[in-house]
């Protein structure tokens, strides 16, 4: 069968007529700041995309409160998009975010492997990713416009070994992790190598997949080892349903586990299961901490109920691009102008973004709601790391570790 | 010992699911020559007719037999319907084209209810309310079993005694087999081959739900995606045991969940799903018909 594309020359016409409406998009001449956000809406684990956006919205309303929402003068736009909680998803929607939107800065994501699917996009575009809340180290070694506002796995897998080998003295400890995560395979390495050092044994390592349903393979064959506690470096859904099952399967010993156990869904799936439990975390809620206090209150009035630490480290990465966005307008105003939606696509654009990524890069001693931001010389945050205890149902504060 | 004991009754509890949801596939099959790809689909349309059936009556605040019985019917009965429907207005009216027409038609019919259940129930997964407490029973030599798995075990066991009573011993099942046979033959019987179709999808689809559901009781994360996987291996399942052929369903179901479990245990967890296809390759190499089918010349 051949192809009689030339018989129908009017297929042609539509289709070239289309793109030059489509591309007409770009660069809507208004003068404004568009922001850029991915996350996870939906699918696996929906509130760490949720908790995206709330903090966000809530830095956004602050601007709103001091400045009309305005930085220089310009009314800042966000613009969010769902990636479904799937890697391939999450480059093509920051691909849009980037090429037809034409945004300043990327806000997202909160798992390491969409972070990392999304993050070249952001470096080869020339355009600031702050992630929020992505702990994997390879997730800013992936350019120089690539940030992040939270501690890094090497730092939360030792804060979790000593706390097991030293807070809790456990010598044995099995590991069962999610293969298709780079998250929760890295934090698996970097708490084997420190709990080892610390003299503790590694007696199985065991795996998963996200969104697999049955754990009870795995869970038997770690109890036929007797280890003192399970490590679970995993995302919020599945730990839920591995404590459940890990009880049902008559083992009793305690669940650790990282920041991707942060949401307000844990205990909802995992109920009583997860009574003994205990994960590393970037902050939490009973912290006296006047900054975060009030962040919580704002929180509790706009949306009902506690943030979780996914949505403070949100909050900070907005008012880090705010605060680096204000500084350009002081130091630089003809450059700042370059940041407007008039200019996209401009020499001035690409020089602006330039100019913001230094600001950001340059942050330091910023009072965030997740403690005080300072970034390194790798983009990251250093900053120290909580343990929350379940007990009873409830997430209560622990111990504090700095790095 | 008790390590291997107890991978055993995760096992078998595992491969029991997907024993009811291959008879489905294996009735349709046997008296269609159609494989229903929609199958694992009506599968999660069972979970979440439960799921909100339980919410309507309020089962998972305080859970009793009655209710959590209730509920099971519902969600029955809601699958029965849709295998109805679906039947009606995607399968009947490709009846009497090409096999290819159908196959095509049943993909079609899995995709829809697939995105229509993002669109209708959203994308996120929810929970399955705990309908039934759980706790544990202890089989002693550190064996555990819970009494969800155990409701498992007892529902698939009646379930599948339902079915062989209802196809040996009944006027229907009598039908049944003979439009198997020969659809031509049966209808100059009298027997009423449209009737008789009808009957065999909205049995299927009643047996997929209670899979559904019995999942969902025991794993209570569901999702619009939730059938595809144990779909697919359900079917393989029927393959391998001999499609069209009901206790070589049931075989396939606990062959495949065993392995499975051996294989995630023993092995490596990332293999769980390929050893599904590869386990088939193997039993259809020896076996051309599956372990229990019997070899039919084709007619040309």
């Amino acid at each position: 069968m051949t192809l009689r594309m030339g018989s129908r020359p009017w297929v042609l016409t539509i289709l070239l007529g289309a793109s030059l409406v489509f591309s007409g998009c770009a660069g809507s001449g208004k003068e404004e700041l568009v922001v850029g956000e991915y996350g996870s809406l939906t699918g696996n684990d929906p509130t760490f995309g949720q908790s995206t956006k709330n903090g966000v919205e809530l830095a956004l309303d602050e601007l709103m409160t001091t400045s009309q929402g305005k930085i220089g003068g310009l009314p800042v736009r966000t613009i969010v998009e769902d990636d479904q909680g799937r890697p391939e998803e999450a480059a093509t929607v920051v691909q849009k975010l980037v090429t037809q939107d034409q945004v300043i800065a990327v806000i997202g994501e909160v798992a390491s492997s969409r972070s990392l699917a999304a993050a070249p996009i952001c470096q080869e575009a020339m355009v600031p990713m702050i992630s929020p809340s992505s702990t994997n180290p390879k997730v800013t070694e992936v350019g120089d416009f690539i940030f992040r506002m939270c501690f890094i796995d090497p730092f939360q897998g030792t804060v979790m070994a000593k706390y097991a080998g030293e807070n809790l003295q456990l010598k044995q400890i099995a590991i069962l992790k999610d293969v298709r995560s780079d998250y929760s395979v890295g934090l698996t390495k970097f708490f084997s190598d420190a709990f080892v050092a610390i003299g503790g044994t590694i007696v199985e390592e065991q795996a998963y997949s996200a969104g697999d349903q049955d754990f009870r393979p795995q869970l038997t064959a770690i109890k036929a080892k007797k280890p003192q506690a399970i490590f679970i470096p995993g995302y919020y859904t599945e730990v839920g349903l591995i404590a459940r099952q890990a009880r049902e399967l008559g083992l009793t010993v305690p669940l650790l586990g990282g920041d991707g156990w942060e949401s307000d869904q844990l205990l909802q799936i995992g109920g009583e299961a997860l009574n003994g439990a205990a994960y590393s975390n970037h902050f939490a809620v009973d912290n006296p901490d006047p900054r975060l206090q009030s962040f919580l209150q704002k929180y509790r009035a706009k949306f009902g109920g506690d943030p979780d630490a996914i949505a403070g480290l949100a909050f900070d990465a907005a008012n880090v691009l705010f605060q680096s966005m204000q500084k350009l307008y002081e130091q630089d105003p003809k450059a700042f102008a370059g940041l407007s939606s008039s200019k996209a696509g401009s020499d001035a654009r690409k020089e602006a973004t330039r100019k913001l990524r230094d600001l950001i890069a340059t942050t330091t001693n910023f009072p965030g709601v997740t403690g005080n931001i300072t970034l390194d010389e790798h983009r990251n945050a250093s900053k120290p790391a909580v343990v929350l205890a379940i007990k009873d149902g409830k997430k209560v504060y622990d111990t504090t570790v700095a790095p | 010992m008790s390590e291997f004991l107890q991978q055993l009754v995760n096992g078998i509890t595992w491969g029991s699911v997907y024993a009811l949801i291959a008879l489905g596939y294996t009735m349709v099959y046997g008296i269609l020559r159609l494989i229903n790809f929609a199958h694992g689909d009506i599968y999660m349309l069972g979970a979440f007719a439960a799921f909100y059936a339980s919410r309507w009556i309020g089962a998972g605040t305080d859970p009793n037999p009655a209710k959590a019985l209730l509920v099971f019917v519902i969600a029955m009965a809601a699958c029965g319907a849709a295998g109805f429907l679906i039947e009606r207005f995607a399968y009947k009216p490709v009846r009497k084209s090409s096999r290819l027409s159908a196959l095509i038609t049943a993909i079609g019919v899995s995709l829809l209810l697939e995105n229509g259940g993002v669109l209708v129930f959203g994308a996120a997964p929810r929970f399955f309310p705990q309908i039934v407490t759980p706790h544990n029973i202890s089989l002693g030599m550190g064996v555990n079993i819970t009494n969800q798995q155990l409701i498992i075990l007892a529902v698939s066991v009646l379930l599948m005694a339902a079915l062989r009573f209802i196809v040996i011993n009944t006027r229907v099942g009598k039908a049944m087999r003979a439009v198997s046979y020969n659809h031509t033959a049966a209808a100059l019987m009298g027997i009423s081959v449209d009737r008789i179709i009808t009957f065999t999808f909205v049995l299927g689809s009643m047996l997929a739900a209670a899979a559904g559901m019995l999942v969902a009781l025991q794993n209570p994360r569901i999702e619009p995606y939730m059938g595809i996987m144990p779909g697919l291996k359900a079917f393989v399942a029927a393959v391998l045991g001999g499609i069209g052929n009901i206790p070589g369903a049931v075989l396939g179901g606990l062959v495949m969940g065993i392995a499975e479990v051996m294989v995630v245990g023993y092995v490596s967890p990332t293999y769980r799903d390929a050893i599904a296809f590869v386990l088939l390759i193997i039993i259809l190499l020896v076996r051309p018909a599956g372990l229990l089918g019997k070899h039919v010349a084709e007619k040309v």
